[in-house]
């Protein structure tokens, strides 16, 4: 097991991330502003933190996570799997038969959802703000619940081979008429959600399920196909936030 | 004692946070696939790091990323100077765009859609070049995204005009745009927020509006990184478009 030389060269390319970000920070900070940064010293340990803690962060999930779900993708989408064989596939496809695809895309991004790191950023930033009006496990299990929708919905049309923009339309449809009905503290919260939730934890493993899927099911192709899942990924956990605010207050109406 | 319970509590946190995926994981490989989950040492020590990785990411977050983006917005916000501060907000939009791995996978991969449908000659350079202009392009957008999402929370526009003006936008553009850029085009909406700049931006936000006279850092506070994944997939069309 060669750890330590992946931990120093995964360290090595965050770090090369961060620096752009540092560079942006302390040059206006120094030519801009022009004042000394409050508190430095603990500001630079943070970010020592951050920088270690996302190098242990990656290397741990590409040791063992990535490579064990992406394996699963690929055994769940299998022919094998699926009809015990490609031989038993008699004519056409039948959505019912990839019921456990779409258990397992949504298990999954539920479950990736909760463990991403920035929208537990962003959750702190929403508690602290609304002074506890809006939870971290509220707002985090809302997200994971549109994201489970999502990916669910987003491999249901790989399989089914209708067009993506069709979902996304009518999902942006309903999310406009359901930011009129919307509490209004809520509505730039729930946008920030969809871009929140797709990042270091769910992209490579949904990827890899939208890939495998497209590559298997028959008549699919890969580059038309594969894409797609990231962006329902984004557009429902707007709605399912949304839906969490609304439902709060109509509770708290009573 | 004391000092005990302050290491092992982030660590106990993290570990919640990861039982999902680790159940997930178990149920549909022992479950579902009726396999032996392979090498369970290494799972567990990746595990482990992951957990530590996480507390780590938190602790970071709370003393150094989350601070700074405050302590600027606030001297921004004192200094009174609307261009210094669209130029910072620019710059952090597009510096941390341009480099982002995630960005640089997916603009490869659309190169070689691009040249597979001939769309562009297959040959390395043209790809590099394209590749290229698609980085730079959806690092404009977001440079872009940042510069609104700030003046909006000056002026205090309301957010949803703006976003679903820019969802007809993507709507507009996805009926023009050749079929094999839409998949990319919406996929790069959702790359171009990283781990490390989420909460940077966070914090600028909610930080300009809590020092703004007038302004709610619940209501105006958030929406920057709605933006910063809204204009990236109508420039990625445009791009698309352009070809």
């Amino acid at each position: 097991m060669e750890l330590l030389p992946h931990l120093f060269h995964t360290l090595l390319l965050t770090v090369r991330d961060v620096l752009p970000i540092a560079a942006v920070i302390f040059g206006f900070q120094l030519l801009v502003i022009r004042k000394p940064i409050p508190n430095l010293k603990r500001v630079l340990i943070g970010f020592l933190y951050v920088l270690v803690g996302l190098a242990l962060f990656l290397v741990g999930l590409e040791e063992a996570l990535f490579p064990l779900g992406k394996v699963m993708a690929r055994q769940l989408t299998d022919p094998v799997f699926l009809y015990g064989g490609i031989e038993q596939l008699a004519g056409e496809i039948r959505w019912l038969d990839y019921l456990w695809v779409y258990l397992f895309a949504a298990a999954i991004g539920f479950a990736t959802t909760i463990a991403e790191p920035s929208l537990l950023a962003v959750a702190i930033k929403a508690q602290e703000v609304s002074g506890g009006t809006i939870g971290i496990w509220g707002l985090r299990i809302a997200v994971a619940l549109g994201v489970a929708a999502g990916i669910a919905l987003g491999t249901f049309r790989i399989v089914t081979g209708t067009p993506l923009y069709y979902y996304i339309i009518a999902g942006y449809l309903f999310v406009i008429v359901q930011t009129l009905f919307a509490p209004r503290m809520i509505v730039a919260l729930a946008y920030d959600s969809g871009g929140v939730t797709t990042s270091t934890v769910t992209v490579p493993l949904v990827t890899a399920l939208g890939l495998g899927l497209a590559s298997t099911v028959p008549g699919r192709s890969p580059v038309l196909d594969g894409f797609g899942l990231i962006a329902f990924a984004s557009l429902f956990p707007i709605i399912t936030v949304l839906g969490y605010a609304q439902l709060s207050q109509w509770r708290n109406r009573g | 004692m004391h000092r005990l319970r302050a290491i092992a509590q982030p660590l106990l946190d993290s570990l919640r946070d990861l039982a999902p995926i680790i159940v997930v994981i178990a149920f549909f490989q022992l479950a579902v696939l009726q396999r032996p989950l392979p090498d369970l040492e290494r799972l567990l020590v990746g595990t482990l790091l992951v957990a530590v990785g996480l507390a780590l990411f938190v602790r970071g977050l709370e003393i150094g990323l989350f601070p700074i983006g405050e302590s600027m917005a606030y001297a921004f916000a004192r200094k009174g100077s609307v261009l210094w501060l669209l130029l910072f907000a620019f710059a952090l939009g597009f510096g941390t765009t341009v480099a982002e791995p995630a960005l640089i996978a997916v603009a490869g991969e659309a190169a070689e859609v691009a040249a597979k449908g001939g769309v562009i000659g297959d040959n390395p350079a043209e790809r590099g070049s394209y590749a290229m202009g698609l980085r730079l392009t959806v690092a404009l957008s977001v440079g872009l995204a940042i510069v609104i999402g700030v003046l909006r929370i000056l002026r205090g526009w309301p957010i949803q005009y703006l976003i679903v003006g820019g969802y007809a936008g993507v709507v507009i553009m996805t009926l023009f745009a050749p079929e094999e850029i839409v998949g990319i085009a919406y996929d790069s909406g959702g790359v171009t927020t990283s781990t490390i700049t989420v909460p940077l931006v966070t914090a600028l936000g909610v930080g300009l509006a809590s020092s703004i006279k007038g302004r709610n850092p619940m209501v105006d506070g958030f929406g920057l990184i709605a933006f910063a994944s809204l204009t990236p997939m109508i420039f990625v069309m445009a791009y698309g478009m352009m070809f």
